[in-house]
């Protein structure tokens, strides 16, 4: 644990999300259902380091989903501690769309 | 629409797809639901498939144009410390001869998409870019349709067969399969890195076509269980970690950042200089194992390939279950047309095929393969550190005395662990494969 972090770095995932091709629906296809209890009953607040597409974000007082950048493997859905965030498929066609796979 | 088939299937996986082969072939009227753009879309895997159960669908897949990458003719295993690692491998001429394609990579995108236009020839109906968003069911709560989210996207049918995979949302919905423990699923995630054909060849000793496979474990997944494979493509390699998600919660570990502290172990930057990435990807791998199976078939419908959680997490094999998983639901759901019988108890062959075959024999030997990883982390931390030290102690040439060497090796050892604590575990360890 402690030497996997010596070598850490910092690490840019737009750049990452940027190879990929997203159609983006107006509609999110994630929601955060009570804000309040990330912030109050929350206190590891795992989603914000688990998301290989680190869709989910810390703000002043709130967590935001950016649900655009999502690759759809579905962790947060079963991976938050109070399963606080409903997460559906994206509109038939739309999200993440591999080209090699 | 309203509109009415014989069979409705969720997901154009292997699972689906192969299901549909049978059933179109059969002049069975077959409709395939596919979320993604295209089949493929949403697909994931390591990205190895085997020719064994591909061939039970299409004979002369190679003739027919499959978009093979490699076929694979040598098996890596590396066990690795933070600096360095063990490296076993097995090659043999007869995977490029008699058993040529037992194993071979592909890209899912364009595997699946060509594995569906086979379909289509058969007869088969694929709407692609439709979301199955729940199930239709009778007074007597039987399966008789799908709802979608196509306006008057209802369609009925007299079976469904569910294969949308492992993170299926109608699942967790409609509850025909519970909702995974984070425990019970890996998270991984993959990239697609560019280098030339000809580097390829050279950097992994291998003649234009073939192909070698790496599974790795050790120190690279910072303690969490978890897995790493590097696979040959025709002119990419494909390079995925990933870890329990129940580890992933604990330990606060982004996976993008340890998929680049992977890039950067001396034993993989060499394979990877100069490639440029093409593709980022994450999915779920069902480690579950046959405990986390759910019932394989009730009332007007069949379960399979991830979305019945068939993986074998020791040997890496899905895609082999998945197309056989569908080729049995098939063949059942022909069997209950002839007996117009849609129950459960008419689709009953189904988990009697799959308890017969090598399906649920190999999920049934390692049944205590997960709990038992989840329990013993050490073998992604301490065993992988000490024993890269030992061989390093013993390869040095600096005057000290082998047998010195080795009562330091053991002295060291003894500081961080029993030595019996270490044999009963090595013990359990066979135990749970057994």
């Amino acid at each position: 644990m402690g030497r996997h972090k010596e070598r850490k770095m910092s690490v840019n995932i737009e750049d990452k999300l940027f190879l990929d091709r997203f159609h983006v629906n107006e509609e999110p296809h994630i929601r955060i259902v009570d804000d309040v209890k990330c912030m109050n009953k929350c206190e590891d607040q795992p989603c914000l380091y688990f998301c290989p597409a680190n869709v989910y974000r810390l703000e002043k007082d709130h967590i935001v989903a950016a649900y655009e950048g999502c690759l759809e493997c579905g962790s947060c859905r079963i991976g938050c501690p109070l399963l606080n965030i409903e997460w559906k498929f994206p509109v038939g066609g739309y999200g993440v769309s591999h080209r090699f796979g | 629409m309203q509109e009415e088939f014989d069979v409705a299937i969720v997901g154009a996986g292997p699972a689906g797809i192969s299901a549909s082969h049978i059933l179109a072939g059969k002049g069975i009227k077959t409709i395939v639901f596919e979320r993604g753009e295209y089949p493929g879309a949403k697909n994931i895997s390591g990205g190895v498939l085997y020719g064994h159960d591909l061939a039970g669908i299409v004979p002369g897949f190679i003739e027919r144009g499959c978009p093979v990458e490699r076929n694979i003719v040598e098996s890596r295993l590396w066990y690795l410390s933070r600096d360095g690692g063990y490296s076993v491998s097995f090659m043999d001429k007869a995977f490029r001869e008699r058993l040529s394609f037992n194993a071979f990579t592909v890209g899912r995108a364009k595997f699946d998409r060509w594995f569906a236009e086979e379909a289509k020839k058969k007869g088969a109906l694929v709407a692609s870019g439709t979301v199955v968003t729940d199930l239709l069911r009778d007074a007597d709560n039987r399966v008789i349709g799908v709802g979608t989210d196509r306006p008057d996207g209802n369609v009925k049918a007299k079976v469904v067969l569910l294969a949308d995979g492992i993170n299926s949302v109608l699942a967790a919905k409609t509850g025909f399969r519970s909702e995974p423990k984070p425990s019970d699923i890996a998270l991984a995630v993959k990239e697609v890195i560019e280098i030339s054909e000809d580097m390829i060849n050279e950097r992994f000793n291998v003649d234009p076509g073939q192909g070698t496979t790496i599974e790795i474990i050790g120190e690279i997944t910072g303690g969490m269980d978890g897995i790493a494979v590097i696979y040959t493509n025709k002119k990419t390699l494909s390079l995925c970690i990933g870890a329990n998600l129940s580890d992933f919660m604990k330990n606060k570990i982004k996976p993008y950042e340890m998929l680049e502290a992977f890039k950067t172990h001396p034993m993989v930057a060499p394979l990877i200089k100069g490639g440029q990435s093409k593709e980022y990807m994450a999915h779920w791998i069902a480690e579950g194992g046959y405990d986390a199976m759910p019932q394989l078939c009730g009332d007007g419908y069949l379960i399979a390939g991830d979305s019945a959680m068939l993986f074998n997490a020791l040997h890496r094999e899905g895609s082999n279950m998945a197309i056989t998983s569908g080729r049995y639901a098939a063949n059942t759901i022909l069997e209950a047309f002839d007996k117009g019988d849609f129950s459960r108890n008419g689709l009953k062959g189904y988990p009697e095929r799959l308890q017969s075959s090598y399906i649920i024999k190999d999920l049934k030997k390692y049944r205590r393969f997960n709990s038992f990883r989840l329990h013993h982390h050490e073998f992604f931390t301490l065993f992988p550190k000490l024993s890269g030290f030992a061989a390093r102690e013993m390869l040095t040439v600096d005057g000290v005395s082998k047998k010195d060497k080795q009562r330091a090796i053991l002295k060291k050892m003894k500081e961080e662990f029993s030595i019996f604590k270490m044999l009963r575990i090595v013990w359990g360890g066979i135990r749970s494969v057994k």
